[in-house]
Order: structure tokens, then C-alpha cells, then sequence
């Protein structure tokens, strides 16, 4: 077994877990799919935008996989999910199908949001996925109210509200955080730290480069966490679940991860090396953690092979929908504009 | 020479007060700082403090006398040395220095709102110049204030649906910083009236959230000028988000509070923002004028599907009018009103501008011009065709609005009228507005600053060439 040679975690950690609890096969398994799918999902996607399929901004996930489904894992039915820009992966792993989300990306009118959102710009009811937003923090303070709803609704929902160590220098996710507290909101307010806001490194725009402590002054407890190793990344969230639903207020996960890919296509990515990149993703790709954590168990390399099959059909199948679907119809430039 | 005191202002907007309760008896020694009277107003009761010291010599207006105006002389303070004999001095004496009563003076001077008689102020809104077709014929009116109606709207909405809570700063223990939530707190508890801390742009965003999440809010700004702050998540997240989502994820929220110019409190406390909000697919834009549409409107605009923008003027809120004693009293969004008919000109106006217009159409009608004016109620969506029937029926057409002509809600009158009845006019649409100017803080200034109803008269008979 090949577990991460060195974590992105730093050792300033408020409190750094050695190794954390094992998985099941079955859960292994579950989240070696769910990554992969976002994986080759998002290569695609890449993909169809270099064919000119995918307009405007496109922003992937790759890399940071292990985050959001190891706090899925860690969810249930009602929990609320709501997140910044680069937000297919968090659509994927709520259980978004796969040629809706795609389908959106190149402007159908099969796409989550009918064409008119975009990358940016999907939602699902149904599945509890509230965005999708491309306001840099905005989500922040909106995720706080779907932790409000819950909490006038004295259900035992959590919200939870992901956005970058960008967005955590935004004023409003402070006042959310002030209020959180005081009222003691179900929010889980997860960084997901990946060291770049678009090209600025963390430490040329945090002062505090410690997020786990971001909600210190309003007493709001933070966990820095290995957001390459899905291990970690589910046990924090249990841990932080348990915390919401037992009344206690908002918690602060810091996932420390990286993305591979620029800010958005367009970044030629100048502000890192090469080697920076290759050193992640060769040390601790998220999934390659997983892979090779199942082969040492036994698991052939054959059923692994069918998992990876399972997924390029979801993800070539989704692509075809998404360049053949018909885009949608003038007349729905003056839909959905009023209820 | 004895020392008077006056009727004090406790707030920029306050013309009167009840004088509750004198805490000192005539012959009492005051030292400064002592409470020496309890006052309400329609907002709190307040305690004055004297400022001078001596011996209270006559009390001028004796306690439970309602309405006294600002500035009026309610006791007379002795010095050291002088007797009951110097009262006397008193009465002869001039009017009031305005130096102890600046505010008071401010107003009556600058806002044209005084109730006092050399005050050109508008009056109270005025509904009965045509019957509301909302009204049924025969329904039974009370008389309440702006601020009651708010309140009765909101509590009425609150009582019939659990999901509709308010939220903002003082709107529950303070009773609301104008105090619209006044009871709301004592009724319907802590849980649905919720004093936020004072951080607009992140309360909006937790409201817009909880909206998404299928709650009805109504966020209480203390007044649009501190919107500006949260007017991303008005506009990028309440408003757009319904689009974005194909049509999957709404928002049904209000937001609400004092919108325009208030009195002396200068540039960044005294702007309008109906045309801002206005130009925003998504948002419906309401300002009202009459009591009767404050509480219909915003009834409406509660159980709104979508995100409203509820416009309300703090000079109105202590204005009282005709509102129908009805179980359940709401007024469409998107309906103008015509508030007083005519034939010769349109003026077209909504909120405050309404008392200028109205005004107006007094004035005009004394020189034989019958002004029709419409009160829009209802910004975005605009009724255009209410405006539009009546500029083809008296072919000439003025605005009115305080806030600034560069693109404003006139301008987009004024380009309607244009596009749909340019053969009817007979001359160039006028718009009065305010100045293209920061709101200044000198009473002379300011009053120069907001249109006025000689400004409306004149655009009136420069249309009608006469």
C-alpha cells in the first residue's frame, strides 16, 4: 500500500491527525467511482472546450476529487450543497447526472439550467445542490442561510458551503461566520485550500495562511484537513456533521489540496513550475491513493479496469448528448425570468 | 432674562410630539442635565434634558397635550436673581432661537414637509381625489399612519403563512430603527423577528439563502443608502438565479426600508435608488405613495414568488391616510393608479414625488389646467399603458421624482410615452427631478437640491404652452 509520501498538509495543523480510520472495500471502491467519474468527466470537458463545444469560463476540478466526495460520503438525504465557480465535480458527486451537467457546459437545453447557466450556473432541487455561484464568496453567505432554513425548520440538516482560500478573504464570509455562531447555524464551511486563487499563492494574499483558524474570533472551532486522502476528508466530515447536528454551531474544515489544471482554461499557469504539479500528482493524487490502496488488498487490476470502463461510458455518453442535443429555443430567452 | 424651552425635534423627520408628562414641578430648581419632560412621538417616548440651569418658572404647555409643533415654547426657566415678575419679558419676547432647536428649524425651512402653516409642505397622501378600483364601493376606512400600515402588513402575512419571517438591524428588541416592526418581536417571538448585526452584505446573502431554500424573508434595510453593501446579492444572486437555473431555483423574498431623501442628513443617507433597482430583469420594484397601497403593495409583494424591492419614504412613514378595513387588502404589483383625473396634462409620478404632483395639480387647476395624475406605485414591471391612455387622451405629459435625472425611472416614462404615443403629444415630455447633484446637508441647499411643486407647475404650463 502506497500511502501519500507527503502530505500537502502542512504540520501547523490546529490538530493533524496521524492515519486516519480505514475504509471498507466497499467504501474504497465507491470512492475510487465517484472520483473517477469527476475525473474523466472533467477531462472531458477540457476537452470539449479546446473543440470549442464549451464557451466562457470553465473551471475544473481535477486534483481535488478526494474533497468533495469524502464529505458526500459523510452526508445524508437533505443536506444541503452549495459552492463557488468550479462546481461540476460537487454537481457529480451529489449525484447530478453526468450528461446534464454536460449538457449545460456546451449550452443545451438538456442542461441542468435549460442552457441559460453554464458552467457556473446549475442547480438541483431535487438533489439538494444549490449552485453553482460565480460571485467569489457569495455562496458563503447564502450557504449560511440554507443553514438558517434548517435551523427555523428545526430539521437536522447541515449545510455545506464550500469555497476557495480566495473566497476566504471576502468581507461577507465573515459577517456569515458572525452570524453563524451567534446563532448557531448547521453549517460545515469547508476551504477548499488548493494554494492558487487564480494565480495569486496563498501566501502573496493571506495573512493568516492557517483557514482552520479564519473563525477563531467569533469561536467557530477548524480542522485542517489532507484533502488529497478521501480517508481524512470523510472522517473530518463525520466529525463535523456530528458537530451541526448535535446543535453546536458552524465548524471550519480546511481541505489542503491542489488543482492540476489552471484557474479556468484560459490560464497558461506561469505562476507555479512544472515540476510543482508533477510533484502533487505524482506524491498524492487523490485517487491513485485509492488504486493503489485496493490492489494491495487484493483487488485485481481487471475489476479496477471496469470501474474505469463504467466511467468513460457515463462520461463519452454524456458528451455525445451534450454536442447533439438541440440548444434551446428562442423562446426561452423570456423564460424563467419571473415566477 | 428667563430662558425658554422648547418643543424639542428627537429626530431629522419629527414635526410634532405629544408633550406625555412634565417631571418637574413650577418653582422646581433644574440643574442642566435634568430630565424635566417625557415626549412621544409616533416612533418612542423620549426624555428632554435641560440645558440650563435655574428654576422652572412657568410650564407653557401643561402634560397630555397632544401634537405640540417643534420649536414651540413649552416652559419658561428662571435664572438666578429673577422672579415670576420677569416672566413677563417672555411674551414679549421674539420667536424662538433657532440655535436651540436647529433640526426643527431646518425643516420647516428646507423640507417643505412641516405641518406648520408657512410651509409649503405637501400633505398628507391623498387618496379620495378617485375612487381605488382595489377598494370595493362602501368599504369601511381607518385612518392610520404609513407605519402602521407596514407594520399590519407585515403581521397579517406573518399570521397567515409560518414560512414569512423579517430580519435586520433593530427590527425585533428596538422595535424597529423607525419603528415599522413595532410589536412584531412581542408577537410572533424571536424565531421570525430577527435583529441581525450590522452587516448588510452578509445578512441579504443568508436571507437570498434561506429563500432558496423555500422560506419567504423580509429583510429590513435601515435604509436603501446601506443596501449598497448587499446589492450584489440582491441583484447577482436574488434575482438572477431563477434564470440561471432554468426556471428550477427561485426566490421569494422581500427587501424593504427607507428609500430617497429623508431631511438634513445629507449626500450618503439621501438617495434614491428606484431607477437602479428598476433596470433588473428579476426584481419587481414597488414604491408607494398612499397608506393604502403601503400596505396592499407590500402584502404583494410577501407572497411574491420572486424577489421584491419595496421602496418606502421615512418623510411618509408618520403620515396617515384612508386604508380599507378589510380582512385581506392587497393591491396588484404593476398597477398604476390614476390619483386624480384630468384632461389637459399628465404628470406621472410615485412615492414621494407624488406630494409635489399632487401639489401641483391643486395649483394648476386654479389657473384652469386640470393635471391627470397617476401615481405609478409600481416601477418594474411599469404599467405603460395606464400612462400611455392618459397621455393620448391630454397629449402633454410631465414626470416627477426626487431622485437624479441621468437615466432615471422619467427618463424610462418619458422614452415609453415616445415609443407609444409620439403622434398624441403636442410637446416634448418634461421630466422634474432632483439635481444632478450629491444631496448637500445646508437646509437652503437641500431645498434647492429636491424638486419642488412650483418646479412641477412650471413644467406643467411650459408643456401646455402656457
Amino acid at each position: 500500500m502506497a500511502a501519500p509520501k507527503k502530505s500537502v498538509a502542512k504540520e501547523s495543523g490546529q490538530e493533524k491527525a496521524g492515519s486516519p480510520p480505514e475504509f471498507t472495500r466497499e467504501q474504497e471502491l465507491k470512492a475510487l467511482r465517484d472520483m473517477l467519474l469527476i475525473r474523466r468527466f472533467e477531462e472531458k470537458a477540457g476537452q470539449l472546450y479546446g473543440m470549442g463545444a464549451i464557451g466562457g469560463f470553465c473551471h475544473l476540478y481535477i486534483g481535488q476529487e478526494a474533497v468533495v466526495v469524502g464529505m458526500q460520503m459523510a452526508l445524508k438525504q437533505g443536506d444541503e450543497v452549495i459552492t463557488g465557480y468550479r462546481d461540476h465535480g460537487h454537481m457529480l458527486a451529489c449525484d447530478m447526472e453526468a450528461r446534464g451537467v454536460m449538457a449545460e457546459l456546451t449550452g443545451r437545453r438538456g442542461g441542468y439550467s435549460r442552457g441559460k447557466g453554464g458552467s457556473m450556473h446549475m442547480f438541483s432541487k431535487e438533489k439538494h445542490f444549490y449552485g453553482g455561484h460565480g460571485i467569489v464568496g457569495a455562496q458563503v453567505s447564502l450557504g449560511t442561510g440554507l443553514a438558517f432554513a434548517n435551523r427555523y425548520r428545526g430539521n437536522d440538516n447541515v449545510s455545506v458551503t464550500y469555497f476557495g482560500d480566495g473566497a476566504a478573504n471576502q468581507g461577507q464570509v465573515y459577517e456569515s461566520f458572525n452570524m453563524a455562531e451567534l446563532w448557531k447555524l448547521p453549517v460545515i464551511y469547508v476551504i477548499e485550500n488548493n494554494r492558487y486563487a487564480m494565480g495569486t499563492a496563498v501566501s502573496r494574499a493571506s495573512a493568516q495562511q492557517d483557514f482552520s483558524k479564519r473563525g477563531v474570533s467569533f469561536n467557530i472551532p477548524g480542522k485542517q484537513v489532507d484533502g488529497m486522502d478521501v480517508r481524512a476528508v470523510k472522517a473530518a466530515a463525520d466529525e463535523a456533521t456530528a458537530w451541526c447536528r448535535g446543535g453546536n454551531g458552524p465548524i471550519i474544515l480546511e481541505m489542503q489540496t491542489y488543482r492540476y489544471r489552471g484557474h479556468s482554461m484560459s490560464d497558461p499557469a506561469k505562476y507555479r513550475t512544472r515540476e510543482e504539479v508533477e510533484k502533487v500528482r505524482h506524491d498524492q493524487d487523490p485517487i491513485e491513493q485509492v488504486r493503489n490502496r485496493l490492489l494491495a488488498s487484493g483487488v485485481s487490476e481487471q475489476d479496477l479496469k471496469a470501474i474505469d470502463a463504467e466511467v468513460r461510458e457515463i462520461v463519452n455518453e454524456a458528451a455525445d448528448f451534450a454536442q447533439h442535443d438541440p440548444e434551446p429555443d428562442a423562446s426561452e430567452l423570456y423564460t424563467d425570468i419571473y415566477r | 432674562m428667563p430662558i425658554q424651552v422648547l418643543m424639542p425635534a428627537l429626530s431629522p423627520t419629527m414635526e410634532k410630539g405629544n408633550l406625555a408628562k412634565w417631571l418637574k414641578k413650577e418653582g422646581e430648581t433644574i440643574k442642566s442635565g435634568d430630565v424635566i419632560a417625557e415626549i412621544e412621538t409616533d416612533k418612542a417616548t423620549m426624555e428632554v434634558e435641560a440645558t440650563d440651569e435655574g428654576t422652572l418658572g412657568k410650564i407653557l404647555i401643561p402634560e397630555g397635550t397632544a401634537d405640540v409643533a417643534v420649536n414651540t415654547p413649552i416652559a419658561t426657566i428662571l435664572a438666578d436673581g429673577e422672579s415670576a415678575a420677569d416672566l413677563a419679558k417672555v411674551s414679549a419676547a421674539p420667536a424662538p432661537k433657532a440655535a436651540e432647536a436647529p433640526a426643527a428649524e431646518a425643516k420647516g425651512d428646507a423640507k417643505a414637509e412641516a405641518p406648520q402653516p408657512a410651509a409649503k409642505a405637501p400633505a398628507a397622501p391623498v387618496n379620495e381625489a378617485l375612487p381605488d378600483p382595489e377598494i370595493p364601493a362602501g368599504t369601511e376606512m381607518v385612518t392610520q399612519t404609513i407605519r402602521e400600515a407596514l407594520r399590519d402588513a407585515m403581521a397579517e402575512e406573518m399570521r397567515r403563512d409560518g414560512d414569512v419571517f423579517i430580519m435586520g438591524e433593530e427590527v425585533a428588541e428596538y422595535q424597529g430603527a423607525y419603528k415599522v416592526t413595532q410589536g412584531l418581536l412581542q408577537e410572533f417571538g424571536a424565531r421570525r423577528v430577527i435583529d441581525t448585526p450590522i452587516t448588510e452584505h452578509g445578512f441579504a446573502g443568508v436571507g437570498v439563502g434561506a429563500a432558496m431554500a423555500g422560506l419567504k424573508p423580509i429583510v429590513e434595510f435601515m435604509t436603501w443608502n446601506f443596501a449598497m453593501q448587499a446589492i450584489d446579492q440582491i441583484i447577482n444572486s436574488a434575482a438572477k438565479t431563477l434564470y440561471m437555473s432554468g426556471g428550477q431555483m427561485g426566490c421569494s423574498i422581500v427587501f424593504r426600508g427607507p428609500n430617497g431623501a429623508a431631511a438634513r442628513v445629507a449626500a450618503q443617507h439621501s438617495q434614491d435608488y428606484a431607477a437602479w433597482y428598476s433596470q433588473i430583469p428579476g426584481l419587481k420594484v414597488i414604491a408607494p405613495y398612499s397608506a393604502a397601497d403601503y400596505k396592499g403593495l407590500l402584502k404583494a409583494a410577501i407572497r411574491d414568488p420572486n424577489p421584491v424591492v419595496f421602496l418606502e419614504n421615512e418623510m411618509l412613514y408618520g403620515h396617515t391616510g384612508e386604508v380599507p378595513k378589510l380582512p385581506d387588502f392587497v393591491v396588484p404589483i404593476g398597477k398604476a393608479r390614476i390619483a386624480r383625473a384630468g384632461k389637459d396634462v399628465t404628470i406621472v409620478s410615485w412615492a414621494m414625488g407624488m406630494s409635489y404632483a399632487l401639489k401641483a395639480a391643486d395649483e394648476l387647476a386654479k389657473e384652469g389646467i386640470e393635471a391627470e395624475v397617476i401615481d405609478l406605485r409600481t416601477i418594474r414591471p411599469m404599467d405603460t399603458e395606464t400612462v400611455i391612455n392618459s397621455v393620448k387622451k391630454t397629449g402633454r405629459a410631465v414626470t416627477v421624482e426626487e431622485g437624479w435625472q441621468q437615466s432615471g425611472v422619467g427618463s424610462e416614462v418619458a422614452a415609453r410615452i415616445m415609443e407609444h404615443a409620439f403622434d398624441y403629444l403636442d410637446a416634448p415630455v418634461a421630466r422634474v427631478s432632483g439635481k444632478d447633484v450629491p444631496m448637500p446637508y445646508a437646509a437652503n441647499l437641500e431645498k434647492l437640491a429636491l424638486p419642488s411643486v412650483a418646479e412641477v407647475v412650471a413644467a406643467a404650463k411650459a408643456v401646455s404652452y402656457r
